[in-house]
C-alpha cells in the first residue's frame, strides 16, 4: 500500500495522495483548504470557476481537475494566488447582480462566503448591471439567472446524480447561460425538488421556494465560520489527537 | 409542413448512423434544407438521436453558422476584423445595409438577404471580403457591394456572383472562386512541386517507429502556433493505451491575418493529406479527420474530389501503398464559425458533435482524444511539412531555418503593405528584412500572430521569426503610421469578447472587463490607475484561464501597455478635480432624462 | 463647539436612511463619539453646507440623480477621508435594480402606466426643483475616489464603530470575520 501513495507539498507541507485523486482531493483529505466554487464533492470535476488556480512547479493548474503527481511543488496561499482569487470572485460579482441584501442564500452562500473568506470590500471590477432572467414557473423551484456563476453543478447533478439531463448551456462568451430541457419553462421539464440538482447550486440561483430566509442571521453556514473551515478544523482535530 | 420537416430530420439523422457524435453534420445539413434549426426541429433531432433537445440546443446556439431563428435564404457575412476595416469594410457594409434596407444584423422584409458581420475570413490579402452563403467575395468597395444587393435582391444565386476566378484551383471547377492564392514567395518545403504517393512510399518501407524518428530528426515543430515537437506528440499518441487512435489536422484557421492554409488547401490539399496518412501509419491509426472551417466551405467539393482521386489512386483505404493491412481514410469535418474550434480541445469537443468547449488538460488529446481515444492533432501546414520530410529526408529539412525553429514557414501578410499574400520564407528571419519582402517598410507597428500574439514597434524590427523570439502561427499584420495602435488593440478585444466560449470566468468576465477599460481610454475617459488595472486584470486572465484562448487574450493589452505605453499616456488627461472619477461623465449620465424631460440640468449646465 | 476636534460628515444619497438608523444603533458609545467628533454637514444635526473640512465623510446611498452628484463630489472636495456606508453606496443596492430597464420604461411606469398613477396629460414632471435622474444608479467609487467601503444592509452598528474609532485614532482600519457581512 505505502509504495502506492503520492507525496507531493502545498506551501511547504507534505500532502499524501492516492493515485487518480486530484490535487484538490488530496488537499482536502490532508486538511488544506484550497478555495473553489465550481468544485463538489458529489460531483466530477469541471474547472469552470479557476479560484481554485494553484502553481504547480511554477506553472498555473487547476487544482480540482489537476491528478496529484510524485513530487509537485504546489503554492496555494501566496500573495499573488489570493489576489487573482479575488479578482476572480469580483468578475462574478459584477457580470452578474447580486443582491445579498434580499437573497434566499445569504449567509449560505458559497459565492458570498469566499468573498469573506478573501475579505472582499468592493470589486476593484466595474459593475455591468447585465440584463438576465428568472424562470418562477416551476410550483417548487426558481431559476434566477441574475445570481449564477455558471458553475455547472446543477448541469452535472441533474445528469450524473439524477440521470435527468434538465440542464445545460446555451449560447457562449458573456452570452453564455444556464438553460433548461424545455422551449422556455423549468415547469415543462421533469425537474423535481427532491433532484439533487435542486440542493446543489452554490448561489441562490437556483432556490426552492417557500424556503427562503429560514436559518436566522447566526446561525447560518458562513455567518461565525470562514467557508473552508470545516476542512482545516479536520485537520486541527487530527493534529492534536 | 411539420410531417416533411420529421422526415427531413429522420432522414438526415440516419444519413449520419443516428449517430449523436455526428450532430455538426446534421445541424448543418438539416439548417441548410431549413434555413435554420427552429424549436420544433430540435425536439425531432433529439427524438431521433435519443438525446435530450437542451443538448442539442446547446450545441446550435454555441455556433455563429447556426440558428434556430429563420434568416435570409442568402446571408451576407461581412468581415469585421481590423483589416478589413483598413480598407473599408464600413463603407461597403453602410452600402450593403442602405441597398438592402435592412440594419446590421437583420433580414429584408420578403426574407430573403440577412446581413451579418463576422470576424475574419481568411481574406485579409484582398480586404474588404465577405461571404455570401458559403461563397466568398473579395476586394469589395461601395459600388461592388451595391450591385451585389441588388442581384441578392432579385433573387440570384451567390454562385452568380462570381464572374471571375483566382489563379490555379481558384477556377477549378469545383471551387469556381474569385480568390487569388496571392502565393509571393515560394519555398522547398510547402510550395514546391510534389508527386503524390512519393513521400507515403518512402514512410512504407520504414517502420512507424523510424518515421517518427525521421520527424523527430528534421526537428519539425507545430506549425498552428504552439509550436510542440511534431515526432513527441506522435510518439505519444502511439504510446498511448487505446483500441483506436485517431489523426486530425486543424484546418480551422481562424487566427484574424491567417490564410496561409487557405492557399495550402487550394493549391497543395494533396501534400497536407499525404502527411496526414503518413502519420496514420506512424501513430497506428485508420481515421483521419479535417476539421475545416465553415468559413472555407467552398473549398468542400473540391478537397472532397482530391480525397476521392486519393482513394482511386490506392493512396487512401486499405492495403495503402500495396502495403498489407494499412489501411487509412479520411473524412471533412466542417466548422460553424467559432475562433475556439480552432484550439485543439474544443476542436475535438466540436467533431464529438458537442459545444465547441476546450476540454481539460490533463489528459492530453494524446492520451485521450476523439471520442476518449489517443489523438494527434496537426495544423495544415504541419502536415505538408512532414510529407517533404518523408521525401527529402530529415537532415534537408532540418538544415534550414534558425537554431531552435527548422525549416521554412508560411506567413500570411496583410495590412499596410504593397505586396500582402502568402511567404514562405525560412524561419530566423528578422521582421524588419521580412516588411522590406512585403513592401511594409513603413510600418510603424506590426501585429506577429495575430490578436493572440504581439504587437511590436520599430524597436523589435531586428528580432527574428522563430518560436523563441517572435513566435507566429503566419500571422502578420502591418500597421502604418497613420493608424492609432489603441484602436487597433480594441478591435482584437472585441474579436475575442465575441470568441470566448465562456467556460471559464477569466476569460468569459475579464476580457469583457479589459475591454471597457480599454474604450475607456480611447474615450478620453483613462486615469494612470486605470493602466495598471489593465495590466493587473490582464495578468489574472493570462494566469487563470483554462485554455490558450484566455491565456493569450489579453495580449493585445499587454503588448501595447508595454511596446506603446506613450499612446496610452496621452490620451488620458489632467483631472479637472482631485479625487473625481475620470470615467463618470455627467452630462452622459443625464443624457436619457435631459431626453425624455425635454430640459437641461439646473446643477450641471456649463 | 470646540473647534480642534475632528469633524464627521455625513449624507444619505439613494439610500433608505437604513445606515443612517445603524450609526445612531452605536447606542451610549454615541456619547463617546461626541467626545471624539463634531458633526459637520449631515441630517443628524440638520447643517445644510460644509462649514469647513471634515476628516471623515460618510456616504450613505449610491447616485441615482444629479444631486447625488452633487453632493457627493462636495464630499470629496471637503472631507479627507471618504467611506462607502452600506451596499446601496457600493453597489447600488436596492434602487440598482432598475439598472437594466431602460429609463423611459422606469418613467412610464412611475408617471404614466402604473396602477396607482393618475396623470391625465401624460406629461413627466419637468420642475427644475426636481433632479434629473441619472440613467442608471451609479456605485459612489464609480463618481468619486472613495477610501473605504463598510459593507452591510446596513452595516452593523458595530462596524461603523470599529472603522470610526479606527480612524479617528490614526490605527489600521481591520475588520474581523463576523464584521464583513453583505446582508
Ligand atoms: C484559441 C486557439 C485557436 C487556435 N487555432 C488554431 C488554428 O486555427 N489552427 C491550428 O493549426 N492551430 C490552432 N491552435 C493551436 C492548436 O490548439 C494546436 O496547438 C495545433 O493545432 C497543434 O498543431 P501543430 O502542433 O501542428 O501546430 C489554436 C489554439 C488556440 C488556443
Ligand atoms: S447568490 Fe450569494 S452573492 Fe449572490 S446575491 Fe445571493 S447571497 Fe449574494
Ligand atoms: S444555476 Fe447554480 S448550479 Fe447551475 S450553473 Fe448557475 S450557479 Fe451553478
Ligand atoms: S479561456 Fe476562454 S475560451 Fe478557453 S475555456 Fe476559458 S472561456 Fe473558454
Ligand atoms: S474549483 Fe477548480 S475551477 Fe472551479
Ligand atoms: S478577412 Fe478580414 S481580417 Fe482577415
Amino acid at each position: 500500500m505505502m509504495s502506492d501513495r503520492i507525496t507531493f507539498t502545498i506551501d511547504g507541507v507534505e500532502v499524501q495522495a492516492d493515485p487518480g485523486q486530484t490535487i484538490l482531493q488530496a488537499a482536502d483529505a490532508a486538511g488544506v483548504y484550497i478555495p473553489r466554487l465550481c468544485a463538489h464533492k458529489e460531483l466530477n470535476p469541471f474547472g469552470a470557476c479557476r479560484i481554485c488556480t494553484v502553481m504547480v512547479n511554477g506553472r498555473p493548474q487547476a487544482a480540482c481537475t489537476t491528478p496529484a503527481a510524485n513530487g509537485m511543488i504546489i503554492e496555494n496561499e501566496t500573495e499573488e494566488l489570493t489576489d487573482n482569487r479575488r479578482s476572480i470572485v469580483e468578475m462574478l460579482f459584477v457580470e452578474g447582480n447580486h443582491y445579498c441584501m434580499y437573497c434566499e442564500k445569504s449567509g449560505n452562500c458559497e459565492l458570498q462566503a469566499m468573498a469573506y473568506r478573501l475579505s472582499i470590500m468592493v470589486p476593484r471590477h466595474p459593475y455591468q448591471f447585465p440584463d438576465k432572467d428568472i424562470d418562477g414557473s416551476h410550483p417548487d423551484i426558481m431559476i434566477d439567472r441574475n445570481r449564477c456563476i455558471l458553475c455547472a453543478r446543477c448541469v452535472r447533478a441533474s445528469r450524473d446524480l439524477d440521470d435527468k439531463n434538465v440542464f445545460q448551456f446555451v449560447g457562449r462568451g458573456k452570452e453564455k447561460k444556464v438553460w433548461i430541457n424545455s422551449e422556455a419553462k423549468l415547469s415543462d421539464t421533469d425537474m423535481d425538488v427532491t433532484d439533487k440538482a435542486t440542493d446543489i447550486c452554490p448561489v441562490g440561483a437556483i432556490i426552492k421556494k417557500r424556503t427562503g430566509y429560514e436559518i436566522p442571521i447566526g446561525q447560518r453556514a458562513y455567518d461565525h465560520k470562514p467557508i473552508g473551515s470545516d476542512i482545516e478544523e479536520a485537520k486541527a482535530t487530527a493534529e492534536s489527537n | 409542413m411539420s410531417d416533411s420537416l420529421a422526415a427531413l430530420v429522420a432522414s438526415t439523422c440516419e444519413e449520419f448512423g443516428n449517430d449523436r457524435t455526428r450532430m455538426m453534420d446534421i445541424v448543418r445539413a438539416i439548417q441548410k434544407e431549413e434555413g435554420c434549426v427552429s424549436s420544433e426541429t430540435l425536439d425531432l433531432i433529439a427524438g431521433q438521436l435519443g438525446t435530450y433537445r437542451v443538448e442539442v440546443e446547446s450545441v446550435v446556439s454555441f455556433y455563429a453558422f447556426l440558428s434556430s431563428r429563420p434568416k435570409g435564404e442568402v446571408v451576407v457575412r461581412i468581415c469585421d476584423d481590423i483589416i478589413d476595416e483598413m480598407k473599408g469594410a464600413e463603407n461597403v457594409a453602410a452600402a450593403f445595409a442602405e441597398e438592402l434596407g435592412v440594419e446590421m444584423g437583420g433580414t429584408t422584409e420578403d426574407g430573403k438577404v440577412t446581413l451579418e458581420r463576422t470576424p475574419c475570413i481568411g481574406m485579409c490579402d484582398q480586404a474588404p471580403a465577405a461571404i455570401v452563403n458559403d461563397v466568398p467575395i473579395t476586394n469589395l468597395d461601395e459600388s461592388k457591394a451595391r450591385a451585389i444587393a441588388k442581384i441578392l435582391q432579385e433573387g440570384g444565386a451567390p454562385a452568380h456572383l462570381v464572374t471571375t476566378f483566382g489563379h490555379g484551383n481558384n477556377a477549378n471547377d469545383l471551387v469556381r472562386s474569385m480568390v487569388t492564392n496571392n502565393i509571393r514567395k515560394r519555398g522547398p518545403v510547402v510550395f514546391s512541386d510534389f508527386s503524390s504517393g512519393s513521400a507515403i512510399d518512402k514512410a512504407l518501407a520504414m517502420t512507424p517507429a523510424e518515421v517518427i524518428r525521421d520527424v523527430k530528426t528534421s526537428r519539425l515543430r507545430g506549425r498552428g502556433g504552439a509550436g510542440f515537437p511534431t515526432g513527441m506528440k506522435w510518439d505519444f499518441t502511439r504510446h498511448s493505451t487505446g483500441d483506436k487512435r485517431y489523426v486530425i489536422c486543424n484546418a480551422d484557421e481562424g487566427e484574424p491575418g491567417t490564410f496561409k492554409d487557405r492557399t495550402i488547401l487550394t493549391e497543395c490539399p494533396d501534400l497536407m493529406f499525404e502527411g496526414m496518412t503518413i502519420a496514420g501509419y506512424a501513430v497506428g491509426s485508420d481515421a483521419g479527420i479535417v476539421y475545416l472551417r465553415g468559413e472555407y466551405a467552398y473549398l468542400l467539393p473540391f478537397l472532397e474530389d482530391v480525397l476521392s482521386k486519393r482513394r482511386e489512386k490506392g493512396l487512401l483505404g486499405t492495403n495503402i501503398g500495396g502495403k498489407e493491412g494499412f489501411a487509412f481514410d479520411i473524412r471533412i469535418q466542417m466548422g460553424a464559425g467559432a475562433y475556439i474550434c480552432g484550439e485543439e480541445t474544443a476542436l475535438i469537443s466540436s467533431c464529438e458533435g458537442q459545444r465547441g468547449d476546450p476540454k481539460n488538460r490533463p489528459p492530453f488529446p494524446a492520451q485521450k482524444g476523439y471520442l476518449a481515444s489517443p489523438t494527434t492533432v496537426n495544423n495544415v501546414e504541419t502536415f505538408c511539412c512532414v510529407a517533404r520530410i518523408l521525401d527529402q529526408g530529415p537532415g534537408w529539412f532540418a538544415q534550414m531555418g534558425s537554431k531552435g525553429s527548422a525549416g521554412t514557414k508560411l506567413l500570411s501578410v496583410s495590412g499596410d503593405c504593397t505586396s500582402p499574400g502568402v511567404y514562405e520564407v525560412p524561419f530566423g528571419i528578422t521582421l524588419g528584412d521580412f516588411l522590406k519582402l512585403a513592401g511594409g517598410e513603413n510600418a510603424a507597428a506590426v501585429q506577429v500572430g495575430g490578436p493572440s500574439g504581439q504587437m511590436v514597434g520599430p524597436d523589435d524590427f531586428g528580432k527574428t521569426i522563430c518560436y523563441d523570439d517572435l513566435a507566429t502561427g503566419g500571422s502578420v499584420m502591418v500597421f502604418g503610421p497613420h493608424r492609432n495602435i489603441l484602436e487597433i488593440a480594441a478591435k482584437f478585444m472585441d474579436f475575442f469578447v465575441e470568441e470566448s466560449c465562456g467556460y471559464c470566468t477569466p476569460c468569459r468576465a475579464g476580457n469583457v472587463l479589459l475591454q471597457g477599460h480599454l474604450k475607456r481610454i480611447l474615450d478620453g475617459r483613462g486615469e494612470m490607475e486605470d493602466l495598471d488595472y489593465m495590466q493587473k486584470t490582464g495578468e489574472t486572465v493570462k494566469l487563470t484561464s483554462r485554455c490558450g484562448l484566455g491565456q493569450t487574450s489579453p495580449n493585445p493589452v499587454l503588448s501595447t501597455l508595454k511596446n506603446f505605453r506613450p499612446a496610452y499616456e496621452v490620451l488620458i488627461k489632467e483631472k479637472k478635480e482631485e479625487g473625481f472619477k475620470a470615467a463618470f461623465d455627467i452630462q452622459e449620465a443625464l443624457g436619457d432624462s435631459k431626453g425624455l424631460i425635454g430640459r437641461e440640468s439646473t446643477i450641471y449646465n456649463d | 463647539m470646540s473647534t480642534d476636534k475632528p469633524k464627521v460628515a455625513t449624507a444619505s444619497l439613494a439610500g433608505c436612511f437604513g445606515c443612517h438608523m445603524s450609526i445612531l444603533d452605536i447606542d451610549d458609545r454615541i456619547l463617546q463619539l461626541i467626545d471624539l467628533v463634531d458633526f459637520d454637514k449631515s441630517p443628524v444635526d440638520d447643517i445644510k453646507e460644509f462649514t469647513g473640512r471634515c476628516a471623515v465623510g460618510l456616504i450613505e446611498g449610491g447616485c441615482c440623480n444629479e444631486e447625488n452628484v452633487r453632493v457627493l463630489q462636495d464630499f470629496r472636495k471637503h472631507c479627507d477621508v471618504l467611506i462607502s456606508l452600506g451596499e446601496c453606496a457600493i453597489c447600488g443596492g436596492i434602487p440598482a435594480m432598475r439598472n437594466n430597464v431602460p429609463l423611459k420604461e422606469c418613467f412610464d411606469e412611475a408617471y404614466r402606466n402604473g396602477p396607482s398613477v393618475h396623470n391625465p396629460s401624460g406629461e413627466y414632471p419637468s420642475d427644475p426643483e426636481i433632479p434629473l435622474l441619472l440613467n442608471k444608479v451609479y456605485p459612489c467609487h464609480e463618481v468619486v475616489k472613495m477610501d473605504y467601503h463598510l459593507q452591510g444592509c446596513p452595516p452593523p452598528a458595530d462596524t461603523i464603530w470599529a472603522a470610526l474609532t479606527a480612524l479617528l485614532t490614526d490605527k489600521p482600519v481591520e475588520l474581523p470575520y463576523e464584521l464583513i457581512k453583505y446582508d
